[in-house]
């Protein structure tokens, strides 16, 4: 994902405990999920929001990578305004008519009501970011109703020497630090109900240098639910590392969006590494 | 055949009727029971949680409109929670399902190295012959996202097995109730060809 984001960022780092890859969820593949931040219904990339580019339509794209192979779809609202909320139901409304593997959409979800609309469009998981941070209860509220599997608690972490972990939670695409561990806030999050964590790292969004692995690891550890890796993601090799890690899966957005990389490229490069892929 | 979709108020009705229309076939979303009379083929999706499905299809007046369906001999294919209402209880909760095939559904024991929900691309393994498993059989990937997984009493009705920390029951018959752990509507090109075996058998 790429750092545009304001509002939720769906990024899930995953177990970095214990089994190794060739135990872990036994038969389950490691998903590849291509994330596609969205302003005013076109794909957009940018460091922080200073030069947001054009990267194309989000129903073409989704469908691209879906004919590519892609495991799931994430559609990230960056702008998330009251007025372009219509827009986005429509974009996942079309996406859902085309696209027949999950889809997640965050940004901007604020109520049980905007859940509640997002599904109805076509969405099969919602993504969760400061709304949460601001009224953890929101957590709870979203699980008790549509159930955990619906719930992605997505996290933007940054490290940093004022929490215990060395990881805080950040919130306006890692600009503002909040006063919560990532550990604790993880934690708390699985307790609600959250079914899915997506673990952004800030430090590595951007960099193409690869995943914060260290962050995947501790996330894994803590983690009953599957945990999506994201931010970081430059080259084929960087993918396999964040599984054995511990991620259940693992999202780029620009690596894709640049065409520098395919999802099928990603695939053979974790089957390649003995990771099982669809 | 048009495939009739139950519209009780839970599940994603869409993505089903989506998948169908892409792959040609007709289906059309039934919100009565009384429209079931006249269903050649009756789909139950459903995602949430096992007392609330039972809940929603008894307030609708479904869950008797399915059980007589089901009583025609025209075919039934229950979709995750929609095939787990099915049997006639959960570990999830208190209610009573439909009671078409008898057993249960019980919760995945979580372990260090398996996580819960089970959500992502499995293979399943066909234990029998079926019109469903029709050009799936050997190599296939279905999405599944669930924490509980059926047992049923009488281990004939078992149509697919999935490996998930130990085997466990992925799809079911009961001569003409058959059910699917997985989403078909969101598996891709495998998904395609189980609700059109489903459509055409």
């Amino acid at each position: 994902m790429s750092t545009v984001s304001i509002e939720e960022v769906p990024v899930e780092t995953t177990s970095a405990n214990p089994a190794p890859a060739s135990e872990r969820s036994m038969d389950v593949a490691t998903r590849v999920i291509p994330c596609l931040d969205v302003a005013d219904g076109r794909v957009v990339k940018g460091v922080n929001f200073l030069n947001l580019r054009d990267a194309g339509d989000p129903i073409e794209l989704a469908r691209k990578y879906y004919e590519q192979g892609a495991d799931e779809i994430t559609f990230l609202d960056v702008t998330a305004t009251v007025e372009n909320r219509a827009t986005t139901y429509d974009m996942v409304r079309l996406t859902a008519e085309q696209v027949f593997i999950p889809l997640t959409v965050g940004g901007g979800v604020r109520s049980t009501e905007d859940v509640a609309r997002l599904l109805a469009s076509g969405a099969d998981k919602i993504g969760v970011n400061s709304a949460a941070i601001a009224r953890h209860e929101l957590l709870s509220e979203i699980a008790d109703r549509f159930g955990s599997q619906v719930l992605v608690l997505s996290l933007d972490v940054k490290r940093s020497p004022r929490t215990e972990s060395g990881f805080v939670v950040t919130t306006h695409g890692g600009r503002r630090e909040t006063d919560l561990d990532a550990l604790a806030w993880a934690r708390e999050a699985i307790e609600r109900g959250a079914g899915e964590l997506l673990v952004n790292s800030i430090d590595a969004d951007g960099t193409k240098e690869g995943f914060d692995l260290e962050l995947v690891s501790a996330m894994r550890e803590l983690s009953r639910v599957p945990v999506i890796a994201s931010g970081g993601a430059g080259r084929l090799e960087h993918f396999a590392p964040a599984v054995k890690a511990g991620a259940d899966a693992v999202l780029a957005a620009s690596v894709f969006h640049n065409a520098e990389l395919t999802v099928g490229q990603v695939k053979q490069a974790l089957r390649d590494e003995g990771i099982s892929v669809r | 055949m048009t495939v009739s979709i139950v519209d009780y108020g839970l599940g994603n009705l869409g993505s089903v009727f989506n998948m169908l229309r892409r792959i040609g076939e007709d289906a059309r979303i039934v919100s009565e029971p009384s429209e079931l009379a006249a269903s050649e083929r009756l789909l139950l999706p459903g995602v949430g949680a096992f007392d609330v499905g039972v809940d929603r299809l008894e307030r609708t007046g479904f869950a008797d409109g399915v059980r007589e369906f089901a009583a025609s001999g025209k075919p039934l294919l229950g979709i995750c929670l929609g095939m787990q209402l099915l049997f006639e209880r959960s570990e999830e909760g208190g209610a009573r399902g439909l009671g078409l095939m008898a057993g249960g559904s019980r919760r995945f024991a979580a372990g260090p190295s398996l996580r819960i929900p089970h959500m992502g691309w499995n293979s399943i393994i066909p234990v029998r012959e079926d019109p469903l498993l029709k050009g799936v059989e050997d190599d296939n990937r279905f999405y599944f996202v669930h924490s509980y997984h059926v047992v049923p009493d009488d281990p004939a009705h078992v149509l697919a097995e999935s490996d998930y920390g130990g085997r466990f029951v992925a799809m079911v018959r009961h001569d003409n109730v058959a059910g699917a752990q997985f989403h078909p509507e969101k598996s891709h090109a495998f998904g395609m060809t189980v609700l059109r075996n489903f459509a055409q058998q």
